[in-house]
């Protein structure tokens, strides 16, 4: 009995490859299972090769595994391009149609199985990933029943009869296998999950289920990959809530639209990726000057430029930090989890709206579109701060003096009126501007305001801003990352412990203002420190330098070829390292 | 009720004296006191350029904001608190260069706001360069030699990118102009107003007496009809858009927010945002 399994199915874009893998994943989440899957897929609609390697335990999966033992195959490129990740026990199933060749030096065997043409048979060839499904069933010893549930969610809108025709599609496939696979039926079954119910979802799923939660009721945004499926869960669930979504012109809009929104006293935010963040920049300058709070969400792919827009890159980090021009406070978030991602998102809209500045939260592709399995989030941890908005009425005042909107507070914290408020009327500006928000470019006046910003920060309130599992007072590594990098790190680290190391790991989440006192005296435990990150220059080692010092022991391993860190990989380049 | 002197404040405006800007502010003063607006309810938004001052002259709530990005600050302003009268103004660089993309963008889109330029054929504020409506030939700063590009016409811009109000005005001519701005904050759905207010810094061709010369009254054109779209286009055509008036109004349009499913009625801003346990156990569900 297995205690992982590593699937994967492949094929040309377009040919339902990602429905296959879908329905796979959702049969398994069912029994209990825990799932982490990742695509890998191109920036074209149809044809390009596109596979979809899910890796399911009955314990918590964190990372994607790094090999396989089942493929799946519709074209011969995706058994060309992957059969080296097989194991010893792996195997590969073909769709007969494409006479599927076996590689002189793949060790796996190969079952031909006539997928479409048993589709066919059924009626349609679209049910071809069914008898797949079933093929699969049969080398995992699942029941078919265990479809029966997926089949009726996905198909039961079409009809009884849909539904019939898929099943038979499976029955037939997994009769097929177990005339092919004889004797080893089931030899690659599962140990048994616990049957538990836990969600199925992406990191987007998760973020754009935490700003509904944390009460957003605008959306403005512009497609692109890794981020639309926030746009588009919000589309779908904000007209229940009263809210709306706009798709803007472009990333400009979008922001501006945003701020204007939170002026109004509502949580606007937007999402995007590297190329609609560097548009954004102004907007995030102004939200910062005229304190307006704004939550940007970049889910960073790989730049620079269009880059590679469907692969997985962590290299924008320091674009959020410094990208603006001029000096504001602004705070930046950085979730590695699932659960993370939906929390962390109710925190950037308080600390936007607490503090009246902009939140950026920022994920990876992996994190983004990754499909992981979480126990369901905590509703009793929802909580939402909206800091210091004017509710009660304001007198009249005198000659008709402005409102202090910008007034100089202890906190650096400045009550909030909004539009509409009588006797609030106030101005807004992204001119530097007094306590009123009249222009003002008296030296004296700029010193205060500037002072006033950033000791905003000195209120920051964040729960956890790293995320540590360091056993050992005096380390030999400390492992560190950001993002999606927390699985595969979290792998190495156990298997380096089981084998004698003294290996910490901190995973920062809070990445501005940097978590200086957390992360000093990790650093200070330990011999050598690693940054893992999917970029060039290692940009968060070098933050960290900024911060911390310690550039003599601060190492780093880095990863920009469009893949991600996988634990095999990354604990050979730390084992080189440590030595 | 308010009066158009309570839409004034304190602030001396720094434009030049004889700038067309100050009748602008004085028509958006009489124009919102004339509809009924009260100065809590009122919010203008405004670009960056000599014009994009105007935000901070008028006792109402202001936001200055980005070089060409008024209309999506006010656009989201508007989506946030429906019962506020929004108002977006700024210059013809602001507009139609740098926010372009914006203009017509928010034109199609239809959110009920009002948008005026102040249309000075120059960039004022960074000392004289040509600007998207100078003239072919107008030598500035940026164009010694003459403009070589044609000047944008806006006019016709809006009227093919569906535009449901559209007007323009001469900023001497304060009673027409409020009265357009009245018609404008009136109308529901996106109102677009281009005011010619003379640079007279930096502007010697487009003048007061030059815009006096060459303007007509749409007014006084035998069987003009702003609710016939081919009309319009014509008319502006054949004046080489030199004309004052309401240009085009779709009466029978409905805004965008009356559009948007699920919109709510009440603002926005005024929903109770925490999410029952009940509703948000139905949302995670459809996860499992
Ligand atoms: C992104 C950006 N680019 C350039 C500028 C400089 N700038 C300020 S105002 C302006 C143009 C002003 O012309 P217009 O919009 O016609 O306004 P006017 O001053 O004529 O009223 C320019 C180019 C800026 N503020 N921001
Ligand atoms: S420079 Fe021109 S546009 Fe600017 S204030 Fe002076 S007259 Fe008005
Ligand atoms: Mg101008």
């Amino acid at each position: 009995m297995l205690h992982q399994l590593s699937w994967k199915v492949g094929g040309q874009q377009g040919e339902g490859i990602e429905s296959t893998g879908e329905m796979f994943s959702m049969a398994m989440n069912r029994l209990g299972y825990f799932l982490y899957g990742y695509r890998h897929f191109s920036s074209r609609i149809k044809g390009g090769h596109t596979n979809n390697k899910i890796t399911v335990r009955p314990t918590e999966v964190r990372s994607i595994a790094d090999d396989l033992d089942i493929l799946v195959a519709f074209d011969q490129e995706t058994i060309d391009v992957n059969y080296q990740e097989l194991t010893e026990k792996g195997v590969i199933l073909a769709d007969a149609k494409f006479e599927p060749v076996k590689p002189e030096d793949s060790k796996a065997p190969l079952f031909v199985v006539p997928f479409t043409e048993i589709a066919a048979e059924l009626g349609t060839t679209l049910m071809k990933n069914m008898v797949a499904i079933g093929a699969t069933a049969a080398l995992l010893n699942l029941d078919d029943e265990v479809f029966q549930n997926v089949v009726n969610d996905i198909f039961g809108k079409k009809g009884e009869e849909v539904v019939q025709k898929n099943m038979e599609a499976i029955a037939r496939g997994r009769e097929m296998m177990s005339e092919l696979l004889g004797e080893r039926v089931g030899e690659w079954a599962l140990a048994p999950a616990d049957g538990k119910r836990r969600m199925f979802m992406i990191g987007n799923d998760a973020i754009a289920l935490g700003a509904l939660a944390a009460g957003t009721r605008f959306m403005a945004a512009y497609p692109i990959t890794p981020a639309s499926e926030i746009m588009e869960y919000l589309i779908r669930k904000l007209p229940k809530f009263g809210g709306a979504v706009i798709q803007t012109e472009d990333e400009i809009a979008a922001a501006t639209m945003a701020i204007g929104s939170n002026y109004g006293g509502v949580r606007a935010f937007t999402a995007s990726a590297g190329p609609g963040l560097s548009l954004m920049m102004e907007a995030i300058g102004l939200s910062g000057m005229t304190e307006q709070p704004l939550v940007v969400v970049d889910t960073q792919r790989g730049g620079p430029s269009t880059g590679l827009p469907t692969k997985q890159e962590q290299s924008d980090l320091m674009a959020m930090l410094y990208g603006t021009h001029g000096e504001i406070p602004k705070v930046v978030i950085a979730p590695s989890t699932l659960e993370e991602a939906f929390f962390d998102t109710i925190q950037a809209f308080n600390i936007a709206e607490e503090l009246q500045l902009p939140v950026i939260l920022m994920t990876d592709l992996q994190l983004s579109l990754g499909k992981q399995t979480a126990e369901p989030f905590d509703y009793s941890k929802i909580e939402i701060r909206r800091g210091k908005i004017v509710t009660e009425e304001l007198a009249e005042s005198a000659d008709k003096a402005y409102f202090k909107r910008y007034e100089n507070t202890a906190d650096g914290i400045s009550p909030r009126v909004l539009p509409g408020t009588l006797n609030g009327i106030h101005h807004v500006t992204g001119v530097e501007h007094d306590e009123t928000g009249k222009p003002s470019e008296a030296t004296g006046n700029r010193q205060t305001q500037m002072d006033k910003r950033f000791r905003k920060l000195e209120a920051l309130r964040f729960d956890q801003p790293v995320y540590t599992n360091a056993p050992h007072e005096e380390a030999d590594i400390l492992l560190v990352g950001f993002n999606s990098t927390r699985g595969a790190i979290e792998e190495v680290q156990e298997r380096l412990n089981a084998q004698g190391m003294k290996v910490n790991h901190a995973h920062i989440r809070l990445i501005h203002p940097f978590p200086s006192a957390e992360m000093a005296p990790l650093v200070a435990k330990a011999k050598k420190v690693i940054v893992v990150e999917n970029n060039y220059t290692g940009q968060l080692a070098n933050i960290m330098k900024m911060n911390i010092g310690g550039h003599d022991k601060i190492k780093m391993i880095t990863k920009y070829n469009g893949t991600p860190f996988l634990p095999g990989e990354l604990e050979i380049k730390v084992k080189e390292l440590a030595h | 009720m308010a009066t158009f002197k309570d839409f004034r404040n304190t602030v001396k405006p720094n434009w030049c004296p004889g700038c067309g800007d100050f009748s602008v502010q004085a028509a958006i003063q009489r124009a919102a006191a004339n509809v009924g607006i009260e100065p809590n309810n009122l919010a203008v938004i405004s670009g960056i350029g000599c014009s994009g001052r105007i935000s901070g002259y008028i006792n109402s709530y202001g936001f200055h904001g980005i070089h060409g990005r008024a209309l999506p600050i006010a656009q989201g302003l508007k989506m946030a608190n429906r019962d506020l009268h929004v108002i977006a103004s700024g210059g013809d660089g602001d507009g139609f260069a740098i926010g372009m993309g914006h203009t017509i963008h928010a034109i199609r889109r239809n959110i009920d706001i009002t948008y005026v330029v102040m249309d000075n054929q120059i960039y004022g504020l960074t000392k004289g360069q040509t600007s998207p409506r100078s003239a072919a030939g107008f030598i500035t700063k940026s164009t010694p030699g003459g403009a070589i590009e044609p000047s944008l016409k806006p006019l016709e811009v809006a009227l093919t990118s569906g535009a449901t109000f559209v007007a323009q005005g001469f900023s001497t001519d304060i009673k027409e102009l409020t009265a357009l701005i009245e018609a404008g904050l009136n109308h529901k759905g996106f109102s677009f107003i281009n005011v010619f207010s003379p640079c007279v810094t930096y502007n010697k061709v487009n003048t007061y007496d030059w815009f006096k010369e060459h303007l007509t009254k749409l007014a006084d054109i035998e069987g003009y009809d702003h609710t016939d779209r081919n009309l319009a286009m014509q008319t502006i055509m054949q004046h080489d858009s030199l004309v004052t008036g309401i240009i085009y109004q779709d009466t029978a349009t409905t805004s965008y927010q009356e559009k948007v499913v699920g919109y709510s009625e009440l603002p926005l801003m005024d929903i109770d945002i925490k999410m029952s346990e009940q509703e948000f156990t139905a949302l995670v569900d459809e996860f499992m």
